[in-house]
């Protein structure tokens, strides 16, 4: 089977890139200032609905319908969007979803696509597909375009260029647009309109993905805030929209839930600027040709999992990453996918599905555990959960490891007092290492903690000696 | 009736940290209940589970029922360990006895916020990550401090924010971790404190192990230890 | 070998996903709604709103001359000084427009959004895209008071577009600007007959 390109191949395990993010300060800062505008915004938006946990209690629910009724919902859809003059395509991986994607445009001899931005089209590497089959796929979401004039890669599920600041955009828009600009994100909006317009207008081929797909319907619906959204899914003869076989909703009431949930935790707006719903074909509006491309790509197995597959609960709001003390830090490209974040650190390897892979074994202990990400999550993933149930599986998958054998110890230890007291009294000589109350070196693996911290001197009585002594 | 409670002092406070363990028996007598210390106690599998070594955290969930079975309150000054017996024993296959972090216990249980404690510093409290997201301790330390007589109680900004401490995180992803700290450190020195407080032992000996390292000047101390600390018997640094 | 579709649905079954609970909607499905409430958070966008009486009368300060107006359109809207572009209509043409005046399907008072479903007033989904200006007429009638209530009066299947407020991004540093591929400029007129 082909690797899965939801990690990008040769990224480093999670503390390695860390280590080298976490040095530029540059990404610091600008990380620092973007999440924390955003994570005052969120919760403002959040706290003026009162009824904001039943809503996400609702979201919840209903997303788990979803994957227990997976199979004819699916079929569901299908029938609905044919009915309307769509044509269904099933994907098993990546490979398979970029073949019929590229497959498509060659029919209608397209060379060059626009597209909306999509995390499963990231996922599954179809730009770079499509280049390789001859076809130029043009990003036209703001972000995505910084991250594809600038060669870079993506670091957040909504704004992709979240590492970059406004005079590093300004660069790279004055490199490849060839046009003077100012700093000012109003003039950068700007120039993307300009650099954008004649593409809009002219391409006959648009891809774009979906936020939500209403079974019953067959209506697929896209949020979005520039109107970039809307110039793809409208003006182009061919619409090409691929989604991930979780993006459903069983009926259009459903959406009276999500369409609350998703712009306050992803923009912390009301409502975002455009959202757009289209159902097949409508003669005489929009594309007259419309395919959808529903992937697999490592979501079955992930259903499998009975504590693993609310990660496919996500509606990609990214409010978890904004919360995040860990990517605050370390930026998104340092979990090596473009899943990052703590979602990304349990859907990421599960999507992979093979914790005998180095960086994706890594990425679920790329967490304190602190649970902010489960507080703001819409549809209550409960993520440290998640991280450390995947945790023993990484760990099943590594066998015997200086860090097991250890772990072993501790365990045989702790299940006798008797042993436990032994060990304490024992670990309580350390006091003759440290100077002042203090020991400030160990050898490894304590020199990980003593690198910046102190450990205080051990006690030369423990608790338990002294109430034996005074109360036993 | 006095309330009988038994004392799980965590193998971190009991190991490291006896003037904090000493500190709840003392506080608790002092409010009427009648403290039991069961000696065949050791770790409640935290470190195991986290790290994902679950396999070897069910025994200890086990052990940790057998050993408190019959009490009518047991009571833990970690929101960490609290939590993992609250919320995660239960995943674990056992059924663990009613089970409280101490800030939990005093305002819940026992109903008190004034607890006539002395304490005549400048403190600044940070409520850790389990505390306040597993457990929803919310406001209750802050209550308790708040009504300590001559503390002086300073608000930390983003005090919400995870100190980067996370068990083995700490060390697995150290550099992380320490950014974290950093971040965390120079919200404690800004609030221009002498005394660092929270609830939870390990998230001290974090940010104090940080804080040490800087000979910044600002004193760890847990928050049974402050309300421990009366006129006629003050808190004073134990070795 | 099985088709796509027949792995891919199989390997679901195979799953075995249990049953779910079934859905609580125990969120408010009313709001306090009303032209006000509407009127202020479609404000919130940056979008420009009036409350009037008479739309002919408000649409003199119209800003631009050739403007697009769709199938549908009251005949009093079409004001003199103004020229009407009427379908049908090239994509170069409604590029050049200097703007376009719409009604709307439903609006939402919660968020201040209008839905346009290609019906009465509205047309297709370019003519309000591709004009820099957007002027919609909202009728008080119209306005729903929550998302709920405006879901419940739509018909799925036309071709949808929520709008609130003038085109934006919070692509650079995660603060808004308006203004980027939609229609720059969005103009509510909120008719209240009281």
């Amino acid at each position: 089977m082909a690797r899965n390109p939801v990690t990008w191949l040769g990224s480093p395990t999670f503390p390695k890139a860390a280590k080298a993010a976490l040095n530029d300060t540059q990404l610091r800062q600008n990380l620092r200032k973007a999440t924390g505008t955003i994570r005052e915004r969120r919760a403002a938006a959040v706290t003026e609905m009162t009824d904001w946990e039943q809503l996400r209690v609702a979201g919840e629910q209903i997303k788990n319908d979803v994957l227990a009724r997976l199979d004819t919902l699916l079929v569901e859809l299908e029938e609905s969007v044919t009915a309307r003059g769509g044509v269904v395509h099933w994907a098993r991986d990546a490979e398979e979803a970029n073949l019929i994607v590229l497959g498509l445009c060659r029919e209608e001899n397209a060379n060059e696509v626009v597209k909306v931005k999509s995390m499963a089209t990231a996922e599954i590497g179809l730009n770079e597909a499509l280049e390789a089959g001859g076809v130029h796929a043009i990003e036209t979401d703001l972000a995505e375009l910084i991250v594809q004039l600038g060669n870079d890669r993506p670091s957040h599920i909504l704004v992709p260029a979240i590492h970059r600041n406004r005079s590093e955009i300004r660069e790279i828009f004055q490199r490849r647009m060839g046009v003077e600009v100012s700093d000012e994100p109003a003039d950068l909006a700007e120039a993307a309109r300009v650099y954008l317009r004649e593409k809009f207008l002219t391409t006959k081929v648009a891809i774009s993905g979906a936020n939500f797909a209403v079974a019953d319907t067959g209506s697929i619906v896209v949020l979005e805030s520039e109107g970039n959204g809307r110039m793809c899914l409208t003006l182009p003869e061919t619409l090409i929209t691929v989604m991930g076989i979780e993006k459903l909703v069983p009926t259009w009431q459903d959406l009276e839930v999500f369409l609350q949930l998703l712009p306050r935790s992803s923009t912390a707006e009301r409502m975002n600027p455009y959202t757009s719903v289209w159902t097949g074909v409508t003669p005489g509006d929009g594309p007259q040709k419309f395919h959808l491309v529903l992937i697999d790509n490592g979501r079955t197995a992930t259903l499998r999992d009975s504590v693993g597959r609310q990660a496919l609960r996500c509606i990609r709001c990214s409010a978890c990453l904004n919360v995040c003390p860990v990517y605050e830090r370390t930026g998104g490209q340092s979990y090596g996918s473009v899943y990052p974040g703590p979602i990304g650190a349990i859907l990421t390897p599960q999507l992979v599905g093979d914790m005998h892979d180095p960086q994706a074994a890594s990425l679920p202990y790329a967490s304190s555990l602190c649970g902010a990400c489960f507080e703001v999550c819409p549809v209550r993933i409960d993520i440290p959960s998640v991280l450390t149930h995947l945790r023993a599986e990484a760990v099943e998958a590594k066998g015997r490891t200086a860090e097991s054998v250890a772990m072993a110890a501790a365990a045989w230890i702790f299940a006798e007092a008797s042993r436990y007291e032994k060990a304490q009294k024992a670990g309580s000589l350390a006091r003759f290492l440290a100077k002042d109350g203090r020991i400030t070196s160990l050898p490894w693996p304590g020199s990980k903690w003593t690198s910046s911290r102190d450990v205080p001197a051990p006690p030369a009585e423990s608790f338990r000696a002294w109430w034996r002594k005074n109360r036993g | 009736m006095r309330v009988k409670v038994a004392l799980f002092a965590t193998c971190l406070t009991d190991t490291f940290f006896p003037s904090t363990a000493r500190a709840v028996v003392r506080l608790l007598e002092r409010l009427g209940c009648s403290v039991e210390f069961p000696l065949d106690q050791t770790c409640c599998g935290q470190m195991h589970f986290n790290t994902g070594y679950r396999e070897q955290a069910k025994p200890l969930a086990r052990k940790y029922t057998d050993v408190f079975q019959g009490y009518d309150y047991v009571v833990a000054p970690s929101g960490s360990c609290a939590g993992m017996v609250r919320e995660i024993h239960p995943t674990l296959g056992t059924a663990p006895p009613r089970t409280f972090e101490l800030a939990e216990f005093l305002v819940d249980v026992l109903g008190v916020t004034d607890v006539g404690a002395w304490f005549p510093h400048r403190v600044t409290y940070h409520p850790t990550c389990h505390s306040l997201r597993m457990l929803g301790v919310g406001d209750k330390p802050l209550a308790l401090l708040r009504a300590v007589k001559g503390l002086d109680l300073v608000e930390l900004p983003d005090s919400t924010h995870c100190c980067g401490f996370g068990g083995t995180f700490a060390v697995k992803n150290a550099e992380t971790s320490t950014a974290m700290l950093a971040d965390k450190m120079r919200c404690v020195l800004d609030t221009g404190a002498e005394v660092l407080s929270a609830g939870d032992n390990s998230c001290l000996m974090h940010i104090g192990g940080g804080l040490s390292r800087l000979r910044a000047g600002v004193r760890p101390v847990h928050l049974a230890e402050i309300l421990a600390s009366t006129e006629e018997d003050p808190w004073r640094a134990t070795p | 070998m099985a088709s796509a579709r027949e792995e891919i649905l199989a390997r679901i079954r195979n799953a075995k996903v249990p049953a779910a609970q079934p859905v609580v909607r125990g969120y408010h499905r009313e709001g306090p709604g009303g032209v006000e409430l509407f009127a202020e958070r479609v404000a919130d966008y940056r979008a420009v709103v009036h409350v009037v009486s008479n739309v002919p009368e408000a649409l003199t300060s119209l800003r631009g001359k050739r403007i697009v107006a769709p199938a549908g359109v009251p005949e009093e809207w079409l004001i003199e000084g103004v020229t009407w572009l009427r379908e049908p209509l090239s994509i170069e043409e409604l590029d050049q427009a200097d703007g376009v005046l719409t009604g709307c399907a439903v609006a939402i008072a919660d968020t201040g959004t209008i839905v346009l479903d290609g019906g009465e007033a509205q047309g297709r989904r370019a003519l309000t895209l591709l004009p820099d200006y957007h002027v919609c007429v909202v009728r008080a009638d119209q306005i729903a008071a929550s998302v709920p209530e405006a879901l419940q009066r739509l018909e799925p299947t036309r071709p949808l577009t929520f709008i609130s407020g003038p085109s934006a991004t919070s692509d650079i540093e995660l603060s808004r600007v308006e203004g980027v591929h939609g229609p720059r400029t969005l103009e509510v007129l909120v008719v209240d007959q009281q």
